[in-house]
């Protein structure tokens, strides 16, 4: 087909140097097919030009090649002024499209033969500009994902498809398919292409199609390969966490298609069909293996902007719980949206506290969601009709883990021990126990995965005893806390949460101490000090 | 006694007679006078101000005060000329009359002197002598009349002065005549008189001359005497034999030693010269008040401040610029005349011994070191002490990065020879950059003490300033060194020494700089970490940096501006950065031993150091098992770096020897051999494995030790179990291991302090201690400032209208008086006229009855 239009309108173009000259011999050729239908050939050079961008030019071109770019930008602007016409005029053909050639051969009126030859045109160039879409340059992309989408909006208004019923909704569903295809490409990276495309989710009706769409294609592709390429689900997942839904039902009004009446037996205007939609694409999302470092981008946002706007959010259930059995970061994050689904969807997770138990190691404290997973520990934690010897298994192991801690981290977690023992009053023997016998050995047992069998109880917590040496003054006095009776209130440790190394530093540095700063009195020697020092043992100058 | 006092009063006033009214003073006034206020209750401790009045006295006393001051006021009311006396001193009261009189003769003499034309030359004032004009006396010589001065007195013998002045010698005068009686009656004329006079005083010279030419023979044979009896005194034969050969300088050696003794310069009071044992006394006292302070600011006892230290410190004879005077001495040495170089290199070496010899002492007396874990520093500070004096020797050696020919040796001897002596202070740190740089170790210490010295702050009033801004520049300028290929280790090593002399006399901009280089450090790290989630061991400059600021600041503080953050900072470098290659190794390891000694004081406990080691060791395992430790952030478990310190070369293993780790390697880029890395490889293993020691001691008495040594005592006995390691880590491995087994455990349950018991709420009455009675009471001290003056000021505004009112009351009774006054005199008067009309209506009237009745 498009070879032969090569044949048939390849002497048509008059061959200006460079892009000013193009764009001049294109808008001669557009204003020419516009003027009469006796010019419709000239499409078959717009085409041409257009099928340049996508394949390279033609050996015999005399564009040079660096300009090829822009050549390409004015033939994608060519065709969207001439098939917007066209559309707007209504000359292209509507229902469904037979082939070209029963239509030329066959004896129907030359109206009609236009407009079916038309119409195959306005097709060859949805196909040439949807493989744009993977070009080079991003100029290109974009300005060929605009024109794809203008073609959708048209096409919307002036439907290519004969209505089933009166008041039908229709949409260019075939046009939308492939340019969503063309956006989750597995080769390319599209992450800028697709932070472009999220101002076209902010219509109602492009979100729905998208999520519709989105759903097909993911599908699709998981089915076409064996080993998904990691770029589709990075950009996969772009796409889909850009959809976000409004939070309560409210009339859609904002519809990307104008209509001149909203109807409501379209499912496009309820909520409840845009959560069907989200629902079946994230699960079909979700079904597939990821890859772990999308499983925590995916954890990370899952109780934010995903369980919320599910139709059934205790589908989420199989995900999470595999999630929270991986282990490490990714249980931490699962974390989040478990809790979500206990709290408000009622969900009863066997062995909770005891998977939370396990998940305290001394990664905690390095770890990039420290501040969530404590968070949250401190919301599991809260409840008061938590048994003791969890409460206090919970706080001896938090504090053996505290030996280990860097002193930001410490700074938050010894406010929240202590807060335990504030909260269940019954684990207050575990700093305060005044009639106990001396033992030989700490009763903790540190391998026991059972809190319940830990012996906890039985402890005490030597462990803040000893960070009550700690080098930073601020961790010392966090520790000796416990040295006097605890006060009642607890300690907010929400702004603790976040306290990092360096503001630890800063707030050091900008300490205001005594008028003047006390100096060594023994005078220096030499770099490595005295002789008795660590460094002079050990180190040489050399 | 209260009621006493007024009755004596009483009893005194009536018995006394009365004085004269309006007196001030009267001790006995008239007992028809005086008023007596009674008082109801006598009051203890009142003084009764008023009891006893005399209004009498005191009413005329204010009118006649009145009429001195108002009254004039008011008579003179429309007058505007005024009188002045302007006679001297009339009414200054300081001048007695007699005094007033000379001053006013003198001004009137002045007066008539300045009057007289001044080219009238001639007519001077007449000189008087006893009432008589001076010429009169010249002209006749020989009336003496005068009779005064009879005293014989004075050098001058009274015919002398009586023929040149005239007078005086009256008596003698008259008794001249009576001696030459009838010799010759005739006057004598005044030559004769004259010569006889010259005679008579030849004579009596010539007298006096021979009588003392005589006291002299005298005395010399008195001497002489004298000497031959001190030798039959003291038996002392050179004496004798000498006496021949002193004969003639006898008198001066005589004067001499008089002299001296007279002179001898009298001995001062001074302070009693100290013995060594006081000496060395004070300075324990001293080192043990420092020492004291610095377990107080560790306990953390004074974190709200005290003001007390800094004027310790400042006390303090190390802020007293101990090195300046040094170098005072040195400057002066220097600019009095050329100074060969190897007088200034041994002067340093011998200044940098003392130095040492100085800061070891300290070391030695400090109380706080001797404790138990260093027990064997006695050997190991003689091994130093020897290695000390060798360093002299090495220190004239070029710096290892400035190898050079000899004769580029001989051109920098030249240079040398040609550092000026003094040095502005630089400006900015290019301009110090420029001083240092091309110069060797001791020419730029030397540069470096001679900008202190010319810019010491006694000198000038900017110098502080430029001084401190020398710490910041000296800062960089080490940090500069330290990043160098290779880095001049050696140079920093004694720039070390200017730095602690300058933050000693600078200690807010040192600790200011201090800060400031760390917050770099700290926020490039910041920045690595936000950009790549980890960072990279930094460069030398910040362990440097590090390792100064703990020998600058005391490290056991609880709390200090410096020292805390730079903690922080070495235990970010302990979880941040990943050991990527040996010389992380190598310089991580380094952090821990400046962390060690940061806690070795205070023994403090540093969680992310423990973790380090466990990584290192792990590092260093050959068959690992990982059971009963988890490793915790920088290092893995697994991964390219997780066999980083394993040696498996047998023979490399065979041939290593312990030796201190090259810090210069870690800050460099210098390749190494396969068997040199190994060899570091089993140094490293070596520090880490005393390291583990050390913390061992260091943590054995923490409650929860042997949960906080669990893991590492796991990695041990791998180790051990090992074998592959030379005898030497082995040794270490098990010594390290039995510590730990030492350690006793004990478990002693944990129990809160008995917080106090609140106390009850009581009843009792609030009492209120009364100061004073009669004033107001239960009010703050400025709330009865206020009353007092509101009090006081009523008062003062009653008495001021009282005043005024009395002023009208006098006033109108004056203008009364002076209306009657008037009146009277205008009746006066008219009755007057009217007496002489009728006088002269009578006369008329009877005039005309005597026409009438002619």
């Amino acid at each position: 087909m498009v070879s032969a239009a090569w044949g048939g309108g390849g002497g048509g173009m008059e061959r200006d140097p460079g892009p000013e000259g193009a764009r001049r011999a294109l808008g001669r050729l557009l204003e020419a097919v516009l003027a009469s239908r006796g010019e419709a050939n000239a499409v078959f050079d717009i085409l041409a030009v257009l099928q340049w961008g996508v394949g390279g030019p033609p050996a015999t071109s005399l564009f040079p090649q660096s300009e090829d770019h822009e050549e390409t930008q004015e033939a994608v602007r060519a065709c969207s002024r001439l098939f917007g016409a066209l559309l707007e005029r209504g000359e292209l053909f509507v229902g469904r499209l037979p082939s070209e050639d029963s239509v030329m051969a066959g004896s129907q009126g030359a109206t009609r033969k236009y407009k079916v030859w038309m119409r195959h045109r306005y097709h060859s160039c949805c196909n040439r500009l949807q493989e744009l879409l993977a070009h080079a340059s991003f100029e290109v992309k974009e300005l060929a994902l605009s024109t794809l989408m203008k073609f959708v909006q048209l096409e919307g208004a002036y439907p290519l498809e004969k209505p089933k019923w009166d008041g039908c909704y229709l949409f260019p569903r075939q046009l939308f398919k492939a340019v969503v295809e063309g956006l989750l490409s597995p080769e390319n990276d599209c992450s800028l292409l697709l932070s472009r495309f999220r101002e076209y989710l902010e219509h109602d009706d492009i979100r729905y199609h998208v999520m519709r769409a989105a759903t097909d294609v993911v599908g699709r592709v998981a089915d076409r390969y064996p080993e998904v390429p990691l770029t589709f689900w990075n950009n996969a997942f772009t796409l889909l966490s850009a959809v976000s839904l409004p939070r309560q039902e409210c009339s859609f009004s904002t519809f990307y298609v104008k209509h001149v009446e909203l109807s409501s037996t379209w499912k496009v205007v309820h909520l409840k069909e845009h959560r069907k939609a989200f629902q079946l694409m994230w699960l079909g999302f979700l079904r597939h293996k990821l890859p772990l470092s999308l499983y925590k981008k995916v954890l990370v946002v899952m109780h934010d902007s995903i369980l919320p706007h599910l139709a059934q959010p205790s589908l989420m259930i199989d995900f999470l719980t595999r999630a929270y059995d991986v282990g490490g970061a990714i249980s931490l994050l699962a974390l989040n949206g478990l809790f979500v689904l206990i709290h408000q969807h009622n969900l009863e997770y066997p062995d909770f506290y005891r998977k939370l138990y396990g998940l305290l190691d001394p990664s905690v404290f390095h770890v990039k969601y420290r501040a969530r997973f404590f968070h949250l520990a401190d919301l599991f934690l809260s409840s008061s009709h938590l048994p003791a010897y969890l409460v206090a298994a919970f706080a001896k192991r938090l504090s053996r883990l505290a030996l280990t801690a860097p002193p930001e981290a410490l700074l938050m977690v010894l406010p929240f021990i202590c807060n335990l023992l504030r909260r269940h009053p019954a684990c207050r023997v575990l700093v305060h126990r005044p009639l106990g016998p001396e033992l030989d050995a700490d009763p903790y047992d540190p391998e026991e995965e059972d809190p319940a069998k830990s012996r906890a109880l039985e402890s005490s917590l030597w462990e803040l005893q000893a960070l009550q040496r700690h080098y930073h003054p601020e961790v010392s006095q966090a520790a000796s806390v416990i040295n006097q009776a605890l006060s009642v209130p607890e300690v907010s440790i929400a702004p603790l949460l976040d306290l990092t190394a360096f503001e630890v530093f800063e707030r050091d540095l900008k300490k205001k101490g005594q008028e003047s700063v006390p100096l060594e009195f023994i005078p220096a020697q030499g770099l490595l000090g005295r002789q008795d020092d660590l460094c002079a043992q050990h180190f040489t100058l050399s | 006694m209260g009621k006493a006092r007024p009755a004596a009063a009483r009893r005194k006033g009536p018995g006394a007679p009365a004085g004269a009214p309006g007196g001030r003073a009267r001790p006995n006034p008239n007992p028809f006078e005086v008023k007596v206020n009674r008082q109801k209750f006598p009051v203890l401790g009142r003084k009764a101000r008023h009891a006893v009045g005399q209004p009498g006295v005191s009413r005329a006393r204010a009118v006649q005060k009145r009429t001195q001051t108002l009254l004039k006021e008011y008579r003179e009311r429309d007058k505007s000329n005024i009188f002045t006396d302007k006679r001297f001193g009339e009414y200054s009261s300081n001048m007695s009359s007699e005094e007033k009189m000379v001053r006013r003769f003198a001004l009137e003499q002045q007066r008539q002197h300045e009057k007289k034309s001044i080219y009238n030359l001639n007519e001077d004032e007449e000189l008087t002598h006893c009432g008589q004009s001076l010429a009169d006396i010249e002209k006749h010589n020989d009336i003496v009349d005068s009779d005064s001065d009879p005293e014989e007195r004075g050098t001058l013998s009274a015919e002398l002065t009586a023929a040149h002045f005239g007078g005086g010698g009256g008596l003698l005068h008259k008794k001249t005549p009576l001696q030459q009686g009838g010799e010759e009656e005739k006057p004598r004329s005044r030559r004769e008189l004259i010569e006889e006079l010259i005679a008579k005083s030849k004579q009596e010279k010539r007298e006096r001359q021979a009588q003392r030419e005589g006291a002299l023979e005298l005395t010399e044979k008195l001497d002489q005497d004298w000497k031959e009896i001190q030798t039959l005194l003291t038996h002392r034969t050179p004496k004798s034999e000498n006496r021949d050969k002193k004969e003639h300088p006898k008198p001066d050696a005589y004067d001499m030693m008089v002299r001296e003794l007279g002179l001898e310069r009298k001995a001062q009071p001074s302070n009693r010269m100290k013995t060594e044992e006081e000496l060395a006394k004070e300075k324990q006292d001293r080192l043990q008040k420092l020492e004291a302070a610095r377990l107080r600011r560790m306990r953390g006892e004074d974190e709200a401040g005290d003001a007390r230290k800094p004027k310790h410190l400042s006390a303090d004879d190390l802020n007293d610029s101990f090195v300046l005077d040094k170098d005072n001495r040195r400057l002066l040495s220097y600019t009095d005349g050329k100074m060969s170089i190897k007088e200034e290199q041994s002067r340093e070496a011998s200044d940098g011994e003392s130095e040492e010899e100085q800061g070891e002492d300290p070391s030695e007396e400090d109380p706080g070191d001797s404790s138990d874990p260093e027990g064997h520093s006695d050997l190991e500070s003689d091994a130093g002490s020897e290695e000390d004096r060798g360093w002299p020797d090495r220190e004239p050696r070029p710096a290892p990065g400035e190898r050079m020919t000899s004769d580029g040796h001989k051109a920098r001897e030249l240079a040398k020879t040609e550092l000026p002596y003094t040095f502005a202070a630089p400006e900015s740190y290019e301009e110090l950059k420029s001083l240092l740089s091309g110069k060797t170790m001791e020419e730029q210490l030397v540069v470096v003490e001679r900008i202190q010295t010319c810019n010491h702050p006694s000198l000038a009033m900017g110098n502080k300033a430029k001084l401190e801004k020398l710490f910041g520049f000296l800062l960089e300028y080490i940090g500069d060194l330290a990043t160098d290929d290779p880095p001049e280790l050696r140079v920093i090593d004694k720039l070390v020494v200017q730095l602690y002399n300058l933050c000693q006399m600078f200690p807010d901009s040192a600790s200011n700089s201090i800060k400031f280089v760390l917050r770099d450090a700290m926020h490039e790290m910041e920045g690595a970490i936000e950009a790549r989630g980890r960072a990279v061991f930094p460069g030398l400059d910040v362990l440097v940096y590090l390792k100064i600021a703990g020998m600058l600041f005391p490290a056991s503080d609880f709390r200090h501006p410096v020292v805390t953050p730079a903690l922080v900072c070495m235990s970010q470098l302990l979880t941040k950065c990943p050991v990527l290659s040996l010389q992380d190794v190598v310089k991580g390891l380094f952090v821990c031993c400046v962390f060690l000694d940061y806690v070795s004081l205070s023994r403090r406990f540093i969680p992310e150091l423990i973790n380090f080691l466990l990584g290192i060791l792990y590092i260093a395992t050959p068959n690992k098992h990982s059971h009963g430790y988890t490793l915790v952030h920088p290092f893995r478990a697994s991964g390219k770096n997780s066999e980083l310190l394993l040696v498996s070369d047998q023979e490399d293993t065979a041939t290593w020897q312990r030796r201190g780790l090259s810090l210069g390697w870690a800050g460099g880029l210098k390749a190494q051999t396969k068997t040199e890395a190994n060899h570091t490889r089993l140094s490293c293993l070596a520090v880490c494995l005393a390291l583990v020691k050390r913390c061992v001691l260091l943590y054995g008495p923490l409650p929860s030790f042997h949960t906080i040594v669990r893991p590492l005592r796991a990695l041990l006995t791998e180790h051990l179990a090992g074998c592959g390691h030379p005898p030497e880590l082995q040794e270490l491995c098990q010594s390290a291991l039995a510590d730990m087994e030492k350690q006793e455990q004990c478990c002693r349950p944990l129990v809160c302090e008995k917080s106090k018991p609140l106390p009850l709420k009581l009843f009792t009455p609030r009492l209120v201690r009364v100061l004073e009675f009669g004033k107001k009471q239960g009010s703050s001290k400025e709330e009865q400032e206020r009353k007092r003056l509101i009090h006081k000021h009523k008062r003062e505004f009653k008495g001021a209208v009282r005043e005024i009112r009395r002023d009208n009351q006098f006033l109108a009774r004056m203008q009364l008086s002076e209306t009657l006054e008037r009146d009277a005199e205008r009746k006066r008067k008219v009755k007057q006229l009217f007496n002489s009309l009728a006088t002269q209506e009578g006369e008329w009237k009877a005039l005309k009855r005597k026409k009438f009745k002619k």
